[in-house]
C-alpha cells in the first residue's frame, strides 16, 4: 500500500475519539438510546479504518483472528451467562430483579442490561471486524 | 383525481418512497447480472423495509422516546426502532455471507456474471 | 426447577454448543464431532421432556425477563410446536451423526469446525421458531437458520454448491423480506406482536385492505420458504449440490421449520375464521398444492440423478403437506400433520442413501446403479422401505398419512384431490421403481470395477434408523396421533 501521511495522520487522530464514541453509546443502552450493537458497530469502525489506513497484514498481526473469535465467544457468553443467573436466583431468563444486589430494582435492571449491553458490544465488535478482515483478505488455505 | 394523487403523495411520501425504493431493489435482484449488483439490490430492498418500519413509528410532533422527566411530552413509538435494529443486524449478516459467497464464487469460476456462470454450468453438466 | 425454563433452555442449549464446539475445535479438530453429537442428544432428550410435559400439563407460557406479554416476548410450546420440536432435533441428531463420515469427502477438513459450528446454529434457530409465540421472533429465528443454512448449502467443495447457496440465499432473503413486510403492516393495525394478542385483536379488522395486504406478503414469503411448487425453483439446486449430509438437514428440518411457520402464522395468527370464513384462501392453497404435487411428481420422473430426483419429489412433498393444511377440515389436517413426521423420516433415509451411494461408489446417475443391491445390501433395503412408505403401502407409515388425507378430501366432498393423491401415488411409483429397478433387477456391467463398497456404520445406522422408523409408526401410529389430533384441535378451535 503506498503511503498516504494525510490518511495515516487523521486516522491516529480520530481513532481515539471513534473508541471512546463507540463505548459511550455501548454504555447508555439502558436509559438512552444506546445499545451493544450500534456501539459495537462504531467501534468495529474504528478497526476497519486502522486495516484501510495502515495496511490489513499490519493490523491482522495485532489484531489476530484469535482475539477476534474468543472476543466474539466471550461477549455472547456474557449474554448467555447473566440469563443463566437470572434463573439461578429463581427469575425467567433475563429476569434481572431477580439479582441480588443491594440496589433498587430499577438500577439492577439497569446495571445488568447494561453488563448484556457490553457483551453484545463485544460480540459485535468483533464479528463485524472480523467480515471485513475475513472478505477483505485473501484467503490463505482458509 | 391527479390532484387527489399528488396530494396522497405529498402528505405520505414516506411510504410511496418507500415502496419506490423497494421496487428499485427487487428490479436489481432480478435484472442485474452481477451477483455484486444482485446483493447491493438486496440491501436496497432491506433499506425500504427498514424505512417502511421508521415511516409507521413517527408520531406526530413526537420526541426521541428518551423519559423527560416531569413535562408532558408526546414520544414516538421506539418499539419500530429497536425492531428494525434487530431487521439491521439480520441484513448485516445476509450482506456478509452473500459477498463471501461471491468471493467464493469468484475463485472457482472466475467470473461473478451469472449469465457467464450459468454458461459455464451448462458445458460441465 | 429446571423444568418450567424448558422452552428457553432448548434455545440456550445449542448456542452454548455452538460456541463449545468453536473451543473444541481450537484445541483439535476430531472434537468437534462429538461435541456436537453430544450436544444435540441431550437437545433431544430436552425436547422429549417439552414434549412429556406439554402432554402433561398443557401449552407452556415462558415469559422472557418476566415480563408479561403483549410486552415482553412470550415462549409458547404447545403440542404442534412440542412434535414438530421432538421431529426436527432428532432429525438433526441424525444427520449430525450421519455427517461425520459423509463430510470427509465433501468438504475442506479446514472447515470442519465452522461446519459443526453453523450446524448448531442452524437448530438454535429451528428450535426457537418452533417455541415461540411472538411473531417477530419468529421472523428472527427463521433468519437465523437460514443463514446458517445458505453457507452450509455453500459449504462443500462442489462448485455448483457456491452458486445454489447463492440463489437459495437470494430467493431466501426476498421470501424473509415479504414476511418482514407482513409483520410491519399487522404491527401497524393492530400495536402488538404477539401471536395470541394478534389472534385476539384482529377479527374486528377482517375487512382492512391492510390486512389482506399482510396477509399475501406472508403468503408469498412463506410459499418460498417452503418451497411451495411455483416458488420452488431455489429447491432443486440445492438440495442436490449440497453436501449430503445437509442434504438431509435442510429437506428434512430446514422444509419442516417453513411448513411450521406457515402453519402457525395461517392457524395461529390469522386463525381459522379469516382464512376460512372471511378469505377463501384455503381453497386457492389446496388448489396450488394439489398442482404442485402432479407437478412436483412429474418433473422428478424426468431427473437423471438421484438427489435431483428427491429433490423435486421433496416438491411434491411439501404440496401434500400443504393439500392437508388447504382441506382444512379436522381429518385432512392430521394427515397433512402426520405427513411431516413422515417425509422428516422418508427423505432424510432417502438423501442419506444417496449421500452413502455417492460416498463409497461415486455414482449419483439412476443408470449407473445396476447390481448395487449386490453390493451395499443393507442401503438398498434403506431405500427400498422408505421408497415403499414415499409411494405409501402399508406397512409403513406413508400409508397412514396418505389414507388420513384421502380420507379427509373425501369427508370435504373434494374428489379432484383425491384424484390427485391417487394420480401420484402412481408417479410416485413410477420414479421410485426405476432406482430400484436398476439396484435390484438390472446386472451391473462386467467392466464396473471392485470398489470397496461397505457403509461406514456412522452413516448405515442413522438410515436404518429411519428406515425402522417408517415401519415401527405404521403399527404404533397412534403415539404420534395422540399428539396430533390434540394439535389439531387446537389450530382449528381457534376459530
Amino acid at each position: 500500500m503506498r503511503e498516504n501521511v494525510v490518511i495515516r495522520t487523521v486516522t491516529r487522530l480520530a481513532v481515539p475519539f471513534i473508541l471512546v464514541f463507540g463505548l459511550y453509546i455501548i454504555l447508555h443502552g439502558s436509559s438512552r438510546a444506546g445499545g451493544g450493537f450500534q456501539g459495537g458497530v462504531i467501534v468495529a469502525s474504528a478497526f476497519i479504518l486502522i486495516g484501510i489506513a495502515f495496511g490489513l497484514d499490519e493490523t491482522q498481526r495485532r489484531i489476530r483472528e484469535k482475539v477476534r473469535t474468543i472476543a466474539s465467544i466471550l461477549g455472547i457468553s456474557i449474554f448467555i451467562g447473566i440469563g443463566l443467573l437470572c434463573i439461578l436466583f429463581g427469575a425467567n431468563f433475563l429476569g434481572y430483579a431477580a439479582i441480588p444486589l443491594p440496589l433498587d430494582t430499577p438500577w439492577v435492571r439497569g446495571l445488568m442490561m447494561e453488563a448484556v449491553e457490553i457483551g453484545i458490544g463485544i460480540t459485535v465488535m468483533a464479528v463485524m471486524t472480523s467480515i471485513f478482515y475475513d472478505v477483505a483478505t485473501k484467503e490463505e488455505g482458509e | 383525481m391527479i390532484e387527489d394523487l399528488v396530494v396522497a403523495f405529498l402528505t405520505r411520501y414516506n411510504y410511496y418512497m418507500a415502496v419506490i425504493i423497494m421496487l428499485i431493489g427487487l428490479y436489481a435482484m432480478i435484472a442485474k447480472s452481477n451477483l455484486i449488483k444482485k446483493v447491493i439490490g438486496l440491501n436496497i430492498f432491506q433499506t425500504a423495509i427498514y424505512l417502511f418500519y421508521i415511516s409507521i413509528a413517527d408520531v406526530e410532533g413526537g420526541t426521541a422516546p428518551i423519559l423527560v422527566p416531569g413535562t408532558d411530552v408526546v414520544y414516538v413509538n421506539p418499539l419500530p426502532h429497536v425492531l428494525i435494529l434487530t431487521a439491521i443486524v439480520v441484513g448485516v449478516s445476509i450482506t456478509a455471507v452473500a459477498y463471501a459467497l461471491a468471493i467464493r464464487i469468484y475463485q472457482s469460476y472466475g467470473t461473478i456474471e451469472e449469465d457467464e456462470l450459468l454458461e459455464l454450468g451448462s458445458e460441465r453438466r | 426447577m429446571i423444568s418450567e425454563h424448558l422452552p428457553i433452555l432448548a434455545v440456550i442449549l445449542p448456542l452454548v454448543g455452538a460456541l463449545t464446539v468453536l473451543l473444541a475445535g481450537w484445541a483439535e479438530r476430531r472434537y468437534c464431532y462429538p461435541v456436537a453429537v453430544a450436544v444435540l442428544t441431550i437437545q433431544f432428550g430436552l425436547s422429549l421432556a417439552i414434549l412429556r410435559e406439554v402432554l402433561r400439563g398443557g401449552t407452556i407460557h415462558y415469559y422472557l425477563g418476566d415480563w408479561a406479554p403483549p410486552w415482553g416476548i412470550e415462549l409458547v410450546v404447545d403440542h404442534l410446536s412440542a412434535y414438530v420440536l421432538v421431529i426436527l432435533v432428532f432429525l438433526s441428531l441424525l444427520s449430525c451423526i450421519y455427517a461425520k463420515r459423509s463430510i470427509g469427502g465433501e468438504i475442506d477438513p479446514q472447515k470442519t469446525v465452522a461446519f459443526y459450528v453453523m450446524f448448531l446454529l442452524l437448530v438454535v434457530g429451528v428450535c426457537g421458531i418452533t417455541v415461540t409465540g411472538d411473531i417477530f421472533n419468529l421472523y428472527v429465528f427463521l433468519e437465523i437458520s437460514s443463514i446458517a443454512a445458505y453457507t452450509l448449502v455453500a459449504s462443500g467443495r462442489e462448485k455448483k454448491g457456491l452458486l445454489a447457496g447463492f440463489n437459495y440465499l437470494i430467493m431466501g432473503t426476498i421470501s424473509a423480506c415479504f414476511i418482514l413486510i407482513g409483520i410491519g403492516h399487522l404491527y401497524v393495525v393492530t400495536g402488538t406482536l404477539n401471536m395470541a394478542d394478534l389472534a385476539r385483536l384482529l377479527p374486528p379488522l377482517y375487512d382492512s385492505t391492510i390486512i389482506h395486504v399482510a396477509f399475501i406478503f406472508f403468503i408469498v414469503g412463506l410459499s418460498i420458504k417452503t418451497a411451495l411448487f411455483p416458488l420452488h425453483t431455489w429447491l432443486p439446486d440445492a438440495y442436490s449440490h449440497a453436501p449430503s449430509a445437509i442434504s438431509v438437514l435442510i429437506s428434512t428440518v430446514i422444509s419442516k421449520m417453513g411448513i411450521y411457520a406457515t402453519i402457525r402464522i395461517l392457524f395461529s395468527v390469522f386463525t381459522v375464521g379469516f382464512i376460512v370464513d372471511h378469505l377463501p384462501i384455503l381453497e386457492f392453497f389446496a388448489w396450488v398444492a394439489a398442482i404442485a404435487v402432479i407437478a412436483g411428481s412429474v418433473i422428478a420422473i424426468a431427473q437423471t440423478d438421484l438427489k435431483r430426483m428427491l429433490a423435486y419429489s421433496s416438491v411434491s412433498q411439501m404440496g401434500y403437506i400443504m393439500l392437508g393444511i388447504g382441506i382444512a377440515n379436522s381429518v385432512a389436517m392430521t394427515g397433512g400433520v402426520l405427513h411431516i413426521l413422515n417425509h422428516a423420516l422418508i427423505k432424510g433415509c432417502l438423501f442419506m442413501v444417496a449421500g452413502a451411494i455417492i460416498y463409497r461408489v461415486g455414482l449419483r446417475k439412476i443408470d449407473d446403479f445396476k447390481g448395487l443391491a449386490g453390493r451395499m445390501p443393507y442401503t438398498c433395503a434403506a431405500f427400498f422401505i422408505a421408497a415403499i412408505s414415499m409411494i405409501g403401502l402399508p406397512p409403513t407409515v406413508g400409508f397412514m398419512s396418505k389414507w388420513y388425507l384421502t380420507l379427509g378430501a373425501i369427508e370435504a366432498g373434494e374428489w379432484f384431490f383425491v384424484v390427485v393423491i391417487l394420480a401420484s401415488t402412481l408417479l410416485n411409483a413410477i420414479y421410485f421403481w426405476r432406482v430400484l429397478e436398476y439396484a435390484y433387477f438390472r446386472h451391473a456391467d462386467a467392466e464396473t470395477p471392485e470398489l470397496e463398497s461397505r457403509v461406514p456404520v456412522s452413516m448405515l445406522l442413522p438410515m436404518l434408523v429411519l428406515a425402522a422408523g417408517c415401519v415401527v409408526f405404521f403399527f404404533a401410529v397412534s403415539i404420534p396421533l395422540g399428539i396430533i389430533d390434540a394439535a389439531v384441535a387446537d389450530l382449528l378451535g381457534g376459530a
